[in-house]
């Protein structure tokens, strides 16, 4: 018998975390002399009172999704893919090359090829850790934080030794042509009539997050590949004996996933920048991290915690702008987040399991009598 | 290139290898007990800040060098809370200390000084006196030998002599000693240790406080020592690096050495030389940076001698009831 209902374990257990990490949080901001209460009116209405603020907490709520999702996948084989920071970079370089490379007739057309060259760059760039890890036994955590830094690197180098323009001092690349702007939220919702703000950076990324949602959920759930990738999650032992390859499995779990963080790059750099600049990830990679253990590596969590992560850093921005509390609050919420629902899980779990366990020995004997 | 520039570098390359060393030798001890911390970066950021906000208060850097340790001590009570105590997911905990203190330390330092999350230039008895080894002055003329005594290996701070003396000192506690015995065993085999009656508990946390004093003396050497100051994110993954050379040195405390000694050499050709004309071709700067990643993953792949953590490495022991 489970200790616990699913309901309690899906919902129940999260939320006390999250409640723990955000009165954490709370008093962090009263330690440093502001009034937490002013601090989360100050948020809300600066990330969901306009269109303007909804534009950017849905932009970041965008790049979460793809990132939580890598995290997500490499967790259900199992894996902890740190690594989304580098594998974004690399779908950066992806969406750059290729936006750059050909004179697109059409956004549409050029947001396809965007889509393939970002996930291709991703999912290579995971590949050289997943093929260490499946036949060499290298661990995964190591080599995809090795790969982070040498991402960086390599970005570093591309930008101000081959994709500089010449006479620019930037180390950025070229500003894309206007004709692989792909829409944003305002010029979508604009001929049905909506009003959305024109500044704000929210664009039809998020309408491809939203499918990368679905068929996330349609792999893990409803196909074989999902099924060998849980059960391979579950237990190696178990899942080989079942005729599963585990090396196919670490390999083709880590090149999706590393697809996914790459794919971020359509929203930041297409959706975004228009051009690759450096540090273009800005820590995004981690936070999937974060989003993926909030939501319970289910897309539909995902989704609910990806925008939450992106109402706390457009809300962030809001008050480093009118407060003193630098945004480095936000980096203490997802460390707080991380902490309460990744590794001191069991100290919510377990009481709460203990508790559920009485209430139905008690009510059990109630009803013998 | 002569021998005094090869004489500079060397010496620039022993104060970057410091904090390496150090941190280094903090994740040996962790991981030889079977805890994996990748939040060395954390901690020695945390002791950075404290070190440096201390000792900018008080005007004493022994009393910043204690509240480093003392911070970088509090998270490794945290991760041990975590993966030992409640049994998590020591690597998530790991990345929650490191955001942790990444964040924490600017808002605190904002609050404290408000100089946009950082301290206050330290001066005079804030930071570590570099120490002249007797006699070079007077040896400092003398060829070859001279400028190698005076310039490569007197005049650091004492904290660059202590973390090269934890080298024989980690050798001696681990191999030579009942409790590194145990501390080792405890990575490998925790239920033997359980067994034979010893706690399997007790020792993980001693390991993890270790852990935090040695990360406690890194972080206080950047900020005290190194430089003259917090600033925000100064750390700037030496942790990883670290966790790097550890996986480079197969857990074992002389090759720590050689190899923070490589990565620090490694910083300090990138420091001086921005990209490395050869005549053939360029080495850009970039490569001299992602080197240390590199090094460690092709170790990694095992194509040069296999790199096998503590068995028991990463997973919270169940006592078998």
């Amino acid at each position: 018998m489970d200790k616990m209902p699913a309901w309690a374990d899906a919902i129940l257990v999260p939320l006390i975390s999250l409640l723990l990490a955000a009165i954490l949080s709370a008093l962090v901001i009263i330690g440093i002399g502001e009034d937490p209460i002013a601090a989360v009116k100050l948020m809300v209405s600066g990330a969901l009172g306009s269109t303007y603020g909804w534009g950017y907490t849905l932009y970041y709520a965008t790049n979460f999704i793809f990132t939580g999702l890598a995290v997500a996948v490499a967790f259900h084989a199992s894996l902890f893919n740190i690594g989304g920071e580098g594998q974004a970079t690399l779908g950066g370089l992806g969406v750059a090359i290729i936006c750059l490379a050909l004179p697109w007739p059409h956004w549409s057309l050029a947001l396809l090829a965007a889509i393939g060259f970002s996930a291709l760059f991703g999912a290579m760039w995971a590949l050289i850790p997943a093929y260490l890890q499946a036949k060499r036994g290298s661990h995964i955590v190591i080599t995809t934080i090795m790969f982070n830094f040498i991402a960086a690197a390599l970005l570093n180098y591309v930008l101000v030794n081959v994709m500089r323009p010449v006479g620019s001092m930037d180390p950025a690349s070229a500003r894309f042509s206007e004709a692989v702007h792909i829409p944003t939220l305002h010029e979508l919702l604009a001929p049905i009539g909506i009003e959305f703000s024109k500044a704000a950076p929210a664009n039809v990324s998020l309408l491809v997050a939203l499918l990368a949602c679905f068929l996330v959920w349609l792999l893990i759930w409803r196909t074989r590949l999902g099924y060998q990738i849980r059960a391979f999650g579950k237990s190696e032992s178990a899942a080989k004996y079942a005729g599963i390859n585990p090396v196919r499995i670490t390999v083709i779990a880590m090149l999706i996933s590393g697809g996914l963080a790459g794919l971020m790059a359509i929203n930041n750099v297409m959706g975004e920048a228009e051009r690759l600049v450096l540090n273009a990830t800005e820590g995004a990679g981690f936070i999937g991290i974060a989003v993926a253990l909030m939501g319970r590596n289910h897309p539909f969590g995902i989704l609910l915690a990806a925008i939450l992560f992106g109402f706390l850093y457009q809300g962030g921005a809001e008050l480093a702008l009118w407060t003193s509390i630098p945004r480095e609050l936000i980096v203490v919420i997802q460390a707080l987040v991380i902490l309460f629902t990744g590794a001191l899980d069991n100290m919510v779990r377990i009481p709460l399991e203990k508790l559920f366990v009485r209430f139905r020995r008690s009510s059990a004997g109630g009803s013998s009598r | 290139m002569d021998l005094l520039t090869i004489v500079q570098i060397l010496d620039s390359t022993l104060r970057l290898a410091t904090p390496l060393l150090l941190a280094c030798l903090a994740g040996l001890f962790s991981e030889r007990a079977g805890i994996f911390d990748i939040g060395l970066e954390g901690k020695m950021l945390a002791a950075a800040f404290f070190s440096a906000a201390t000792a900018a208060i008080t005007g004493s850097v022994w009393l910043g060098l204690l509240a480093g340790i003392a911070s970088s001590i509090l998270l490794s009570l945290l991760h041990g809370l975590a993966s030992i105590t409640f049994r998590g997911n020591q690597l998530i905990s790991g990345v929650a200390i490191n955001f942790l203190a990444a964040g924490m330390t600017v808002l605190i330092a904002q609050d404290w000084f408000s100089q946009g999350g950082r301290t206050p230039s330290l001066i005079g008895r804030g930071r570590f006196e570099q120490i002249t080894l007797p006699f070079a002055d007077a040896v400092e003329s003398t060829p070859i030998i001279g400028p190698i005594y005076a310039e490569l290996l007197s005049g650091h701070t004492i904290l660059v002599y202590v973390s090269l003396l934890a080298v024989p000192l980690t050798w001696w506690i681990l191999f030579r000693t009942r409790f590194g015995l145990r501390l080792r065993a405890v990575g490998e085999a925790p239920e033997a240790v359980d067994t034979a009656g010893v706690s399997v508990v007790g020792l993980r946390y001693a390991a993890v406080m270790i852990c935090g004093v040695l990360c406690g003396i890194a972080g206080a050497y950047l900020a005290t020592g190194l430089q003259a100051g917090f600033v925000k994110d100064m750390t700037a993954g030496r942790g990883y690096i670290a966790l790097a050379a550890l996986i480079f040195a197969k857990w074992r405390p002389w090759y720590a050495l050689y190899a923070c000694l490589l990565f620090g050499f490694l910083q300090a050709i990138a420091l001086r030389y921005q990209n490395i004309d050869l005549g053939v071709f360029v080495i850009p700067v970039q490569v001299m940076d992602a080197l240390p990643y590199i090094l460690t993953v092709v170790i990694l792949a095992g194509f040069v001698g296999k790199a096998i953590p503590p068995r028991a490495g990463g997973e919270a022991y169940v006592k078998e009831r």
